[in-house]
């Protein structure tokens, strides 16, 4: 076992050794630009993007087509929601989505909102940070011109009922788009069964390289149309200009082909080492809590609030093993995690959560080093907390009065 | 972020953490900050002849926090009581090398010495009135 851990796998995913095998041939001998139409070094990358663009589709049972490359989530979630309030502003400006949505998505409603442009209605989430359907459906106004709920929650992992969403968009004639950063690779995705009009994604969290993602725009039942945000060269469609990055996009359709195939028997190793570190942990700590759905949600996820203590000092406590953490000194708002405070989680046990998340690549005796390594630093920090301390003295907390600051 | 040597050592191996009796003759408590703010720290003088003789602390809180209340304890121990009153946050600040988003972790170091002592003169005081 090699130390530092890697369990961030939220955060981004190492690369797939398999996947850089297929890419490096595109970086100095096969360096055409997918555009050149004129001659075999541009036949040659743009057989290599179409391929991919198989690849990619075929893991999200989408038309080849129906793919456009971007950068990554951030830009296909600012494309589908800004080209789509481009297009149809004239049927209205009304958009809903959650408060458990990724900042790429919350912060492009929140601009468009303040510059007067859109209407916006954030849906709250259950305990488990769930979007309730019916809320959509109750939320629609005849003005409402897209509903964009993510797929997976980063922070909690929690998988929303995309399909029974998509179905009510479908029903109103109003597009569906879906953050799915987190879920494609990870959990099976259908666009068709799903209803899904508009699909963010990116590779590097599916074990492919960083600096490329794609957007899924429907053609078909309905036809989606976005205005593009960029000007130039008119690539992917009209949609997205600027050149290709074809080894970026080769390892891309590689990443996708690989999930496809082992989706089965990652999600299997996945979840039995998730489901022990868990059962480990809880078993050995009083006063953890799970955040987010118990059953409901994404294989390598696991987020858990240790009372008492406060995250920062637990992932400085675990320096060799990677991790996050919704308390607010590690975040650069100095707020702790607004997904969790939406979930009705406490400030306090916000402070204290740390993020989990497991990936391909990790292995078992990697899970045995973490789950002492928690249960060590998190007894210790209670050993130090004065919370631990009085809650111990039968002190209620809530009763105390504390000089916030 | 990269956290300075100082910090680190005070986190792995805090000086002076535990408790002393509240009601312990010549003991002081200091407890400041909140839990929803993610930062609570108690500290505690015992001072004998005007002079601290001991101090512990527990902390609630980030590396820093911890690491600022862990230094507080070692400065106090054989200040006298005016000596203690004069730490000011910046003098953690300048040893720990904080960087400007941990100030208020030793803001509230400060805070916490303040209120220990002052909890200790009150007691004093108190005790003074009662011996009258």
């Amino acid at each position: 076992m090699k130390l530092p851990i890697f369990l961030d796998n939220h955060s981004t995913t190492p690369m797939d050794p398999r996947v850089l095998d297929t890419m490096l041939p595109y970086f100095v001998e096969k360096f055409g630009n997918a555009a050149s139409r004129n001659h075999a070094f541009g036949w040659a990358a743009e057989e290599a993007v179409e391929q991919a663009r198989k690849q990619i589709a075929k893991l999200i049972k989408a038309d080849p087509k129906e793919i456009v490359f971007t950068s990554g989530a951030t830009e296909s979630d600012n494309l589908a929601i800004k080209g789509v309030l481009e297009m149809y502003k004239e049927k209205g400006d009304h958009i809903i989505t959650s408060s458990t949505e990724h900042r790429a998505v919350l912060d492009t409603v929140k601009s468009l909102e303040g510059k007067g442009k859109a209407v916006v209605t954030y849906l709250p989430v259950d305990k488990f940070g769930m979007v309730n359907p019916e809320d959509v459906r109750k939320a629609i106004t005849d003005k409402t011109i897209l509903i964009s709920i993510m797929l997976a929650n980063n922070e909690i992992g929690t998988i929303n009922p995309v399909k029974e969403i998509g179905k009510i968009a479908k029903e109103k004639g109003i597009l569906f788009h879906c953050d799915a950063t987190q879920g494609v690779g990870k959990i099976p995705v259908d666009v068709q069964d799903m209803g899904i009009d508009l699909m963010s994604f990116t590779s590097h969290k599916m074990y492919g390289p960083k600096g490329v993602g794609a957007l899924y725009v429907r053609k078909k039942n309905p036809r989606v149309r976005i205005a593009a945000q960029m000007d130039g060269g008119g690539h992917e469609r009209g949609m997205r200009s600027g050149t290709l990055p074809v080894p970026l996009i080769v390892g891309f359709g590689k990443a996708c082909e690989l999930c496809e195939q082992e989706m089965a028997k990652d999600t299997a190793r996945l979840i039995a080492m998730r489901d022990r570190l868990e059962a480990s942990i809880m078993k050995a700590l009083e006063e953890s809590y799970l955040n987010g759905h118990p059953t409901n949600r994404l294989p390598g996820n696991l987020n858990i609030s240790f009372a008492y203590v406060e995250g920062e000092s637990l992932l400085m406590g675990m320096k060799d093993i990677a991790l996050s953490s919704g308390s607010a000194c590690t975040s650069a708002t100095l707020e702790p995690s607004y997904v969790l405070r939406a979930l009705g989680v406490g400030t306090e046990l916000a402070h204290s959560s740390i993020r989990f998340g497991l990936g391909r690549f990790n292995q078992d005796d990697e899970i045995d080093y973490t789950i002492k390594k928690v249960i060590e630093i998190v007894t210790k920090l209670r050993e130090m907390s004065p919370l631990y301390e009085m809650a111990k003295e039968g002190v209620d907390l809530k009763s105390v009065q504390w000089a916030a600051h | 972020m990269a956290y300075s040597d100082k910090v680190v050592d005070h986190f792995n191996n805090p000086r002076n953490m535990g408790s002393f009796k509240k009601d312990e003759e010549g003991v002081g408590t200091g407890m400041v900050g909140a839990p929803e703010c993610g930062d609570v720290m108690k500290l505690q003088i015992k001072v004998q002849n005007d002079t601290i003789v001991d101090a512990k602390f527990k902390t609630f809180g980030c590396g820093s926090a911890i690491a600022s209340s862990s230094l507080a304890t070692e400065w106090l121990k054989g200040k006298t009581i005016d000596e203690a009153q004069k730490i000011k946050n910046t003098d953690i600040v300048q040893e720990l090398n904080l960087p400007p988003v941990k100030i208020h972790c030793s803001v509230l170091a400060e805070d916490a010495i303040k209120a220990a002592l002052a909890d200790y003169q009150k007691k004093a005081d108190g005790a003074l009135i009662d011996t009258k």
